[in-house]
Protein backbone atom coordinates (compact mmCIF):
# COMPACT_ATOMS: atom_id res chain seq x y z
CA UNK A 1 0.00 0.00 0.00
CA UNK A 2 1.51 3.44 -0.67
CA UNK A 3 2.70 5.84 2.28
CA UNK A 4 1.66 8.94 0.32
CA UNK A 5 -1.44 10.85 -0.47
CA UNK A 6 -2.57 11.16 -4.18
CA UNK A 7 -1.76 14.67 -3.97
CA UNK A 8 2.21 13.47 -3.18
CA UNK A 9 2.11 11.08 -5.94
CA UNK A 10 0.97 14.01 -8.54
CA UNK A 11 -2.37 11.17 -9.42
CA UNK A 12 -4.55 12.43 -11.58
CA UNK A 13 -7.46 11.76 -9.50
CA UNK A 14 -5.66 14.23 -7.03
CA UNK A 15 -7.46 16.71 -9.17
CA UNK A 16 -10.80 17.28 -8.57
CA UNK A 17 -12.42 17.90 -11.66
CA UNK A 18 -10.79 14.87 -13.06
CA UNK A 19 -12.80 12.52 -10.36
CA UNK A 20 -16.02 14.49 -11.27
CA UNK A 21 -15.44 13.83 -15.17
CA UNK A 22 -15.29 10.26 -14.34
CA UNK A 23 -18.92 10.05 -12.50
CA UNK A 24 -20.55 11.70 -14.99
CA UNK A 25 -19.16 10.17 -17.74
CA UNK A 26 -19.22 6.63 -18.95
CA UNK A 27 -22.07 4.41 -17.72
CA UNK A 28 -23.84 7.72 -16.60
CA UNK A 29 -23.36 9.27 -20.04
CA UNK A 30 -24.67 6.53 -22.03
CA UNK A 31 -27.27 6.06 -20.38
CA UNK A 32 -27.00 2.44 -18.85
CA UNK A 33 -27.15 3.96 -15.03
CA UNK A 34 -29.31 6.68 -14.66
CA UNK A 35 -27.45 10.05 -13.09
CA UNK A 36 -28.63 10.85 -9.27
CA UNK A 37 -30.52 13.95 -10.08
CA UNK A 38 -32.67 11.47 -12.58
CA UNK A 39 -33.14 9.10 -10.02
CA UNK A 40 -34.53 11.21 -6.62
CA UNK A 41 -36.50 13.20 -9.79
CA UNK A 42 -37.98 10.04 -9.97
CA UNK A 43 -39.53 10.06 -6.34
CA UNK A 44 -39.79 14.04 -6.06
CA UNK A 45 -37.12 14.67 -4.32
CA UNK A 46 -35.69 17.08 -6.43
CA UNK A 47 -33.98 19.94 -5.77
CA UNK A 48 -32.53 18.21 -2.52
CA UNK A 49 -33.17 21.03 0.02
CA UNK A 50 -31.57 21.27 3.97
CA UNK A 51 -33.97 20.64 6.49
CA UNK A 52 -32.98 22.27 10.09
CA UNK A 53 -29.32 22.50 10.41
CA UNK A 54 -28.41 20.28 13.53
CA UNK A 55 -24.13 19.57 12.90
CA UNK A 56 -21.41 21.69 12.50
CA UNK A 57 -19.25 19.54 10.87
CA UNK A 58 -15.52 21.33 10.93
CA UNK A 59 -12.39 19.91 9.44
CA UNK A 60 -9.66 20.77 11.34
CA UNK A 61 -6.75 19.90 8.50
CA UNK A 62 -6.03 17.04 6.02
CA UNK A 63 -2.94 15.98 7.85
CA UNK A 64 -3.05 12.50 9.13
CA UNK A 65 -0.78 9.84 10.56
CA UNK A 66 -2.07 7.19 8.83
CA UNK A 67 -2.34 6.61 4.93
CA UNK A 68 -5.72 4.61 4.96
CA UNK A 69 -6.04 2.75 1.56
CA UNK A 70 -9.75 4.22 0.96
CA UNK A 71 -9.47 7.52 2.30
CA UNK A 72 -12.01 10.18 1.00
CA UNK A 73 -10.03 13.10 2.36
CA UNK A 74 -6.73 11.77 0.84
CA UNK A 75 -5.60 12.49 4.04
CA UNK A 76 -1.80 11.66 5.23
CA UNK A 77 1.32 13.06 6.91
CA UNK A 78 2.55 14.34 3.75
CA UNK A 79 -0.53 17.20 4.16
CA UNK A 80 0.08 20.63 5.10
CA UNK A 81 -3.42 22.05 4.56
CA UNK A 82 -3.81 22.53 8.59
CA UNK A 83 -6.76 25.03 10.13
CA UNK A 84 -5.16 28.52 11.03
CA UNK A 85 -6.26 30.19 14.71
CA UNK A 86 -8.03 33.10 12.39
CA UNK A 87 -10.03 30.61 11.21
CA UNK A 88 -11.31 28.85 14.06
CA UNK A 89 -11.66 32.43 15.78
CA UNK A 90 -14.76 32.69 12.85
CA UNK A 91 -16.02 29.47 13.25
CA UNK A 92 -16.19 29.98 17.24
CA UNK A 93 -18.51 33.33 16.42
CA UNK A 94 -20.55 31.25 14.20
CA UNK A 95 -20.76 28.98 16.75
CA UNK A 96 -22.13 31.15 19.40
CA UNK A 97 -24.76 32.32 17.42
CA UNK A 98 -25.90 28.79 15.39
CA UNK A 99 -28.63 27.01 15.60
CA UNK A 100 -27.02 23.90 15.31
CA UNK A 101 -26.25 21.45 18.69
CA UNK A 102 -24.04 19.63 17.63
CA UNK A 103 -20.01 20.56 16.27
CA UNK A 104 -18.05 17.30 14.58
CA UNK A 105 -14.73 17.79 14.42
CA UNK A 106 -12.99 15.98 12.05
CA UNK A 107 -9.70 15.74 9.76
CA UNK A 108 -6.83 13.94 9.00
CA UNK A 109 -6.65 13.47 12.56
CA UNK A 110 -8.11 16.52 13.95
CA UNK A 111 -5.95 16.37 17.42
CA UNK A 112 -2.82 17.20 14.83
CA UNK A 113 -4.07 20.83 14.67
CA UNK A 114 -1.54 22.45 16.69
CA UNK A 115 -4.83 24.19 18.10
CA UNK A 116 -7.11 21.25 18.44
CA UNK A 117 -7.46 21.33 22.26
CA UNK A 118 -7.53 25.24 22.57
CA UNK A 119 -10.59 25.38 20.02
CA UNK A 120 -12.38 22.74 22.25
CA UNK A 121 -12.05 24.63 25.12
CA UNK A 122 -13.14 27.49 23.51
CA UNK A 123 -16.33 26.03 21.73
CA UNK A 124 -17.11 24.59 24.68
CA UNK A 125 -17.20 28.12 26.43
CA UNK A 126 -18.81 29.12 23.40
CA UNK A 127 -21.96 26.67 24.23
CA UNK A 128 -21.43 23.77 22.72
CA UNK A 129 -22.31 20.52 24.98
CA UNK A 130 -22.18 18.47 22.05
CA UNK A 131 -18.52 17.11 20.69
CA UNK A 132 -17.96 14.59 18.32
CA UNK A 133 -14.34 13.97 17.48
CA UNK A 134 -13.62 11.85 14.18
CA UNK A 135 -10.72 9.60 16.22
CA UNK A 136 -8.74 7.20 13.70
CA UNK A 137 -7.65 6.09 17.59
CA UNK A 138 -3.47 5.22 16.43
CA UNK A 139 -3.08 9.04 16.87
CA UNK A 140 -3.64 8.42 21.01
CA UNK A 141 -0.74 6.43 20.69
CA UNK A 142 1.33 8.01 17.73
CA UNK A 143 3.39 10.10 20.35
CA UNK A 144 3.56 10.83 23.87
CA UNK A 145 2.14 14.59 23.90
CA UNK A 146 -1.16 12.92 22.24
CA UNK A 147 -1.45 10.25 25.88
CA UNK A 148 -3.58 11.98 27.52
CA UNK A 149 -6.04 12.59 24.58
CA UNK A 150 -8.56 10.06 27.00
CA UNK A 151 -8.43 12.12 29.82
CA UNK A 152 -8.70 15.74 27.78
CA UNK A 153 -11.87 14.12 25.71
CA UNK A 154 -13.52 12.88 29.16
CA UNK A 155 -13.15 16.82 30.57
CA UNK A 156 -15.22 18.06 27.79
CA UNK A 157 -17.74 15.16 27.41
CA UNK A 158 -16.54 14.60 24.09
CA UNK A 159 -18.01 12.02 21.95
CA UNK A 160 -15.75 9.93 20.28
CA UNK A 161 -15.93 8.21 17.26
CA UNK A 162 -13.82 5.74 15.49
CA UNK A 163 -13.04 4.00 12.62
CA UNK A 164 -12.19 0.28 12.67
CA UNK A 165 -12.98 -1.33 9.89
CA UNK A 166 -12.41 -5.46 11.25
CA UNK A 167 -12.32 -7.28 14.22
CA UNK A 168 -9.58 -8.79 12.85
CA UNK A 169 -5.61 -7.96 12.52
CA UNK A 170 -5.46 -8.49 9.02
CA UNK A 171 -8.39 -6.80 7.57
CA UNK A 172 -7.43 -3.80 9.76
CA UNK A 173 -3.86 -3.73 8.71
CA UNK A 174 -4.72 -4.05 5.27
CA UNK A 175 -6.96 -1.25 5.42
CA UNK A 176 -5.05 1.16 7.46
CA UNK A 177 -1.41 -0.12 7.73
CA UNK A 178 0.40 -2.41 9.29
CA UNK A 179 0.05 -1.80 13.19
CA UNK A 180 -2.75 -0.26 13.19
CA UNK A 181 -4.71 -2.83 14.71
CA UNK A 182 -2.43 -3.31 17.92
CA UNK A 183 -1.93 0.27 18.44
CA UNK A 184 -5.98 0.51 17.80
CA UNK A 185 -6.54 -2.20 20.30
CA UNK A 186 -4.31 -0.30 23.22
CA UNK A 187 -6.15 2.85 22.18
CA UNK A 188 -10.01 1.41 22.39
CA UNK A 189 -8.69 -0.05 26.07
CA UNK A 190 -7.25 3.56 27.01
CA UNK A 191 -11.02 5.09 26.44
CA UNK A 192 -12.59 1.96 28.35
CA UNK A 193 -10.15 2.12 30.89
CA UNK A 194 -11.36 6.12 31.86
CA UNK A 195 -14.76 5.20 31.20
CA UNK A 196 -15.70 5.39 27.67
CA UNK A 197 -18.37 2.97 25.75
CA UNK A 198 -18.29 1.32 29.16
CA UNK A 199 -22.03 0.37 31.14
CA UNK A 200 -24.13 2.77 32.33
CA UNK A 201 -21.55 5.82 31.68
CA UNK A 202 -21.83 9.28 29.89
CA UNK A 203 -19.16 9.07 27.57
CA UNK A 204 -19.84 7.51 24.23
CA UNK A 205 -17.20 5.93 22.18
CA UNK A 206 -18.89 4.54 18.67
CA UNK A 207 -17.27 2.88 16.12
CA UNK A 208 -17.13 3.67 12.58
CA UNK A 209 -16.90 -0.03 9.98
CA UNK A 210 -16.17 0.66 6.35
CA UNK A 211 -15.99 -2.44 4.10
CA UNK A 212 -12.12 -2.64 3.07
CA UNK A 213 -13.21 -3.47 -0.67
CA UNK A 214 -15.12 -3.17 -3.34
CA UNK A 215 -18.48 -4.17 -1.53
CA UNK A 216 -21.11 -2.34 0.36
CA UNK A 217 -21.85 -2.92 4.32
CA UNK A 218 -23.66 -5.53 5.49
CA UNK A 219 -26.38 -5.05 8.27
CA UNK A 220 -25.45 -2.47 10.58
CA UNK A 221 -27.03 -4.21 13.52
CA UNK A 222 -25.71 -7.79 12.81
CA UNK A 223 -22.21 -6.60 12.54
CA UNK A 224 -22.23 -4.87 15.67
CA UNK A 225 -22.86 -7.72 17.38
CA UNK A 226 -20.07 -9.54 15.53
CA UNK A 227 -17.92 -6.60 16.32
CA UNK A 228 -19.40 -6.26 20.15
CA UNK A 229 -18.75 -10.30 20.79
CA UNK A 230 -15.34 -10.48 19.23
CA UNK A 231 -13.72 -7.24 20.82
CA UNK A 232 -15.27 -8.33 24.04
CA UNK A 233 -13.83 -12.02 23.97
CA UNK A 234 -11.03 -11.38 22.51
CA UNK A 235 -9.70 -8.04 24.41
CA UNK A 236 -12.46 -7.13 26.96
CA UNK A 237 -13.42 -3.95 24.59
CA UNK A 238 -16.24 -2.23 25.08
CA UNK A 239 -18.15 -0.19 23.11
CA UNK A 240 -21.44 2.14 22.17
CA UNK A 241 -22.84 1.24 18.44
CA UNK A 242 -21.34 0.42 15.77
CA UNK A 243 -21.61 2.89 12.42
CA UNK A 244 -21.87 1.21 9.39
CA UNK A 245 -20.24 3.71 6.72
CA UNK A 246 -20.22 3.23 2.84
CA UNK A 247 -17.32 4.08 1.13
CA UNK A 248 -18.08 6.70 -1.79
CA UNK A 249 -16.87 6.18 -4.74
CA UNK A 250 -14.22 9.38 -4.57
CA UNK A 251 -10.90 10.09 -4.01
CA UNK A 252 -8.27 7.46 -2.83
CA UNK A 253 -11.50 5.28 -3.48
CA UNK A 254 -12.49 5.93 -6.74
CA UNK A 255 -8.57 5.30 -7.66
CA UNK A 256 -8.41 1.56 -6.24
CA UNK A 257 -11.70 1.28 -8.36
CA UNK A 258 -10.99 2.07 -11.22
CA UNK A 259 -6.96 0.16 -10.78
CA UNK A 260 -8.70 -2.83 -9.70
CA UNK A 261 -11.60 -3.20 -12.71
CA UNK A 262 -13.97 -2.65 -9.82
CA UNK A 263 -15.64 0.79 -10.75
CA UNK A 264 -18.45 -0.10 -12.80
CA UNK A 265 -19.49 -3.07 -10.38
CA UNK A 266 -19.61 -1.15 -7.81
CA UNK A 267 -22.00 1.36 -9.09
CA UNK A 268 -24.00 -0.79 -10.11
CA UNK A 269 -24.33 -1.95 -6.91
CA UNK A 270 -25.02 1.25 -5.49
CA UNK A 271 -27.73 2.29 -7.88
CA UNK A 272 -29.04 -1.53 -7.59
CA UNK A 273 -29.28 -0.34 -3.91
CA UNK A 274 -30.45 2.74 -3.68
CA UNK A 275 -33.32 3.60 -1.31
CA UNK A 276 -35.73 6.66 -1.96
CA UNK A 277 -36.11 6.67 1.78
CA UNK A 278 -32.53 7.66 2.63
CA UNK A 279 -32.41 10.38 0.44
CA UNK A 280 -34.81 12.32 3.30
CA UNK A 281 -32.14 11.84 6.10
CA UNK A 282 -28.96 12.44 4.22
CA UNK A 283 -26.44 14.22 6.15
CA UNK A 284 -26.17 16.80 3.94
CA UNK A 285 -29.81 17.60 4.55
CA UNK A 286 -28.97 18.76 8.52
CA UNK A 287 -25.16 19.54 8.44
CA UNK A 288 -22.67 22.36 6.92
CA UNK A 289 -19.11 20.95 6.34
CA UNK A 290 -16.54 23.68 6.88
CA UNK A 291 -13.25 23.19 5.37
CA UNK A 292 -9.60 23.98 7.28
CA UNK A 293 -9.94 27.18 4.96
CA UNK A 294 -12.92 27.89 6.23
CA UNK A 295 -15.32 26.94 3.05
CA UNK A 296 -18.52 25.80 3.63
CA UNK A 297 -19.87 22.95 1.85
CA UNK A 298 -23.08 20.51 1.96
CA UNK A 299 -20.83 17.81 3.33
CA UNK A 300 -17.20 16.30 3.79
CA UNK A 301 -17.47 14.51 0.76
CA UNK A 302 -18.43 17.46 -1.35
CA UNK A 303 -15.62 19.40 0.38
CA UNK A 304 -13.34 16.54 -0.95
CA UNK A 305 -14.27 17.43 -4.41
CA UNK A 306 -14.13 20.63 -4.29
CA UNK A 307 -18.45 21.43 -4.51
CA UNK A 308 -18.76 24.91 -2.75
CA UNK A 309 -22.52 25.16 -1.15
CA UNK A 310 -24.73 26.78 -4.11
CA UNK A 311 -25.31 30.20 -1.75
CA UNK A 312 -24.29 33.39 -1.80
CA UNK A 313 -22.78 32.51 1.18
CA UNK A 314 -19.42 30.59 0.47
CA UNK A 315 -17.16 31.24 3.43
CA UNK A 316 -17.19 30.98 7.27
CA UNK A 317 -16.22 34.76 6.96
CA UNK A 318 -19.58 35.48 5.70
CA UNK A 319 -21.65 33.38 7.64
CA UNK A 320 -25.38 33.59 7.71
CA UNK A 321 -27.56 31.10 8.62
CA UNK A 322 -31.16 31.57 7.59
CA UNK A 323 -29.18 32.72 3.74
CA UNK A 324 -27.77 29.71 3.71
CA UNK A 325 -30.34 27.27 4.70
CA UNK A 326 -32.23 28.49 1.68
CA UNK A 327 -30.56 26.33 -0.93
CA UNK A 328 -30.05 23.72 -3.62
CA UNK A 329 -27.70 21.04 -2.50
CA UNK A 330 -25.05 20.27 -5.00
CA UNK A 331 -25.33 16.58 -5.81
CA UNK A 332 -23.79 14.11 -7.76
CA UNK A 333 -23.54 10.34 -8.55
CA UNK A 334 -21.24 10.17 -5.33
CA UNK A 335 -24.32 10.67 -3.68
CA UNK A 336 -25.44 7.31 -4.28
CA UNK A 337 -23.26 6.15 -1.51
CA UNK A 338 -24.85 7.98 1.06
CA UNK A 339 -28.62 6.37 -0.35
CA UNK A 340 -27.65 2.62 -0.56
CA UNK A 341 -29.61 0.08 1.44
CA UNK A 342 -30.19 1.37 4.58
CA UNK A 343 -28.46 4.60 3.99
CA UNK A 344 -24.82 5.79 4.88
CA UNK A 345 -23.95 9.11 7.21
CA UNK A 346 -21.42 10.24 9.29
CA UNK A 347 -23.67 9.08 11.86
CA UNK A 348 -24.17 5.14 10.22
CA UNK A 349 -27.58 4.21 8.70
CA UNK A 350 -30.15 6.85 8.16
CA UNK A 351 -32.97 4.82 6.83
CA UNK B 1 -24.44 -12.56 -28.15
CA UNK B 2 -21.79 -13.59 -26.33
CA UNK B 3 -18.91 -15.68 -27.88
CA UNK B 4 -18.40 -17.22 -23.89
CA UNK B 5 -20.97 -19.20 -21.92
CA UNK B 6 -20.15 -17.17 -18.62
CA UNK B 7 -20.38 -13.45 -18.71
CA UNK B 8 -20.05 -11.92 -14.87
CA UNK B 9 -22.32 -8.90 -16.14
CA UNK B 10 -24.89 -11.74 -16.89
CA UNK B 11 -25.20 -11.98 -12.90
CA UNK B 12 -26.70 -8.29 -12.49
CA UNK B 13 -29.57 -9.55 -15.19
CA UNK B 14 -30.65 -12.29 -13.39
CA UNK B 15 -33.86 -10.46 -11.84
CA UNK B 16 -34.54 -10.36 -15.68
CA UNK B 17 -35.79 -14.23 -15.62
CA UNK B 18 -39.10 -12.85 -14.68
CA UNK B 19 -39.80 -10.81 -18.14
CA UNK B 20 -40.44 -13.90 -19.80
CA UNK B 21 -42.78 -15.37 -16.67
CA UNK B 22 -43.43 -13.27 -14.87
CA UNK B 23 -45.46 -15.20 -12.10
CA UNK B 24 -42.85 -17.77 -11.79
CA UNK B 25 -40.29 -15.82 -11.30
CA UNK B 26 -41.43 -13.59 -9.34
CA UNK B 27 -42.59 -16.74 -6.73
CA UNK B 28 -38.81 -17.88 -7.53
CA UNK B 29 -37.44 -14.50 -6.07
CA UNK B 30 -40.16 -14.11 -2.99
CA UNK B 31 -38.96 -17.78 -2.32
CA UNK B 32 -35.52 -17.24 -2.47
CA UNK B 33 -35.64 -13.69 -0.41
CA UNK B 34 -37.33 -15.80 2.21
CA UNK B 35 -35.05 -18.62 2.50
CA UNK B 36 -31.91 -16.21 3.05
CA UNK B 37 -34.00 -14.50 5.88
CA UNK B 38 -33.40 -14.53 9.50
CA UNK B 39 -34.85 -17.45 10.86
CA UNK B 40 -33.68 -20.75 13.19
CA UNK B 41 -30.31 -20.18 11.06
CA UNK B 42 -28.65 -16.40 11.44
CA UNK B 43 -28.74 -14.92 7.36
CA UNK B 44 -24.61 -15.23 8.35
CA UNK B 45 -24.81 -19.27 8.74
CA UNK B 46 -27.19 -19.24 5.38
CA UNK B 47 -24.74 -17.52 3.09
CA UNK B 48 -21.82 -19.30 4.23
CA UNK B 49 -24.16 -22.54 3.20
CA UNK B 50 -24.62 -20.85 0.18
CA UNK B 51 -21.02 -20.12 -0.87
CA UNK B 52 -20.09 -24.03 -0.10
CA UNK B 53 -23.13 -25.17 -2.10
CA UNK B 54 -22.18 -22.47 -4.75
CA UNK B 55 -18.48 -24.54 -5.16
CA UNK B 56 -19.86 -27.78 -5.40
CA UNK B 57 -22.97 -26.61 -7.65
CA UNK B 58 -20.01 -25.00 -9.49
CA UNK B 59 -21.94 -22.05 -10.28
CA UNK B 60 -19.46 -19.27 -11.20
CA UNK B 61 -22.39 -16.23 -10.69
CA UNK B 62 -23.27 -17.90 -7.21
CA UNK B 63 -19.18 -17.60 -6.13
CA UNK B 64 -19.13 -14.38 -7.29
CA UNK B 65 -22.62 -13.36 -5.59
CA UNK B 66 -22.39 -15.31 -1.89
CA UNK B 67 -18.43 -14.14 -1.94
CA UNK B 68 -19.21 -10.61 -2.18
CA UNK B 69 -22.31 -11.36 0.27
CA UNK B 70 -19.96 -12.48 2.68
CA UNK B 71 -17.82 -9.46 2.90
CA UNK B 72 -19.99 -7.33 3.39
CA UNK B 73 -21.43 -9.77 6.40
CA UNK B 74 -17.50 -9.56 7.84
CA UNK B 75 -17.30 -12.95 7.29
CA UNK B 76 -13.56 -13.90 6.73
CA UNK B 77 -11.51 -15.74 4.37
CA UNK B 78 -10.72 -18.12 6.75
CA UNK B 79 -14.24 -19.09 7.39
CA UNK B 80 -15.23 -18.72 3.45
CA UNK B 81 -12.11 -21.30 2.99
CA UNK B 82 -13.69 -23.92 5.70
CA UNK B 83 -17.36 -23.38 4.35
CA UNK B 84 -15.75 -24.75 0.91
CA UNK B 85 -14.10 -27.84 2.18
CA UNK B 86 -17.08 -28.44 3.95
CA UNK B 87 -18.91 -28.33 0.32
CA UNK B 88 -15.10 -30.64 -1.00
CA UNK B 89 -15.49 -32.74 2.13
CA UNK B 90 -18.96 -33.80 1.13
CA UNK B 91 -18.46 -34.26 -2.73
CA UNK B 92 -15.35 -36.43 -2.17
CA UNK B 93 -17.44 -38.64 0.39
CA UNK B 94 -19.89 -38.81 -1.97
CA UNK B 95 -17.64 -40.39 -4.11
CA UNK B 96 -15.69 -42.43 -2.25
CA UNK B 97 -18.71 -43.59 -0.44
CA UNK B 98 -19.74 -44.85 -4.07
CA UNK B 99 -16.54 -47.23 -3.60
CA UNK B 100 -18.31 -49.43 -1.00
CA UNK B 101 -20.80 -50.48 -4.08
CA UNK B 102 -17.62 -51.35 -6.34
CA UNK B 103 -15.92 -53.27 -3.49
CA UNK B 104 -19.47 -55.50 -3.60
CA UNK B 105 -20.06 -55.63 -6.99
CA UNK B 106 -15.70 -56.70 -7.11
CA UNK B 107 -16.79 -59.27 -3.61
CA UNK B 108 -19.77 -60.74 -5.66
CA UNK B 109 -18.06 -61.49 -9.25
CA UNK B 110 -15.03 -62.84 -7.74
CA UNK B 111 -14.40 -66.03 -7.06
Amino acid sequence: MSKKSLLARNNDLANTERQLEILSNGIFANGELPTFAKKIKETNQFPLRPKKLEILQINLGYMCNQVCAHCHVDAGPDRKEIMTVETMEQCLAVIENTGAHTLDLTGGAPEMNPNFRWFVEEASKAGIKDFIVRSNLTIIRANKKYYDLPEFFKKYNVHVVSSMPHWTRGKTDKQRGSGVFDKSIKALQELNAVGYGMPNSTLKLDLVYNPSGAYLPGDQMALEQDFKKALKDDFNIEFNSLFAITNLPISRFLDYLIASENYEDYMFALVEAYNPTAVQNVMCTNTISVSWDGWLYDCDFNQMLNLKVNSNIKHISKYNEDVLQDRNIIINQHCYGCTAGAGSSCQGVVA
Amino acid sequence: MSKTYYDPADLRKFGNISDWNKELGDSFFEYYGKVFEEGALSAREKSLIALAVSHTEQCPYCIDAYTKDGLQRGITKEEMMEAVHVGAAIKSGATLVHSVQMMNKVNKLEM
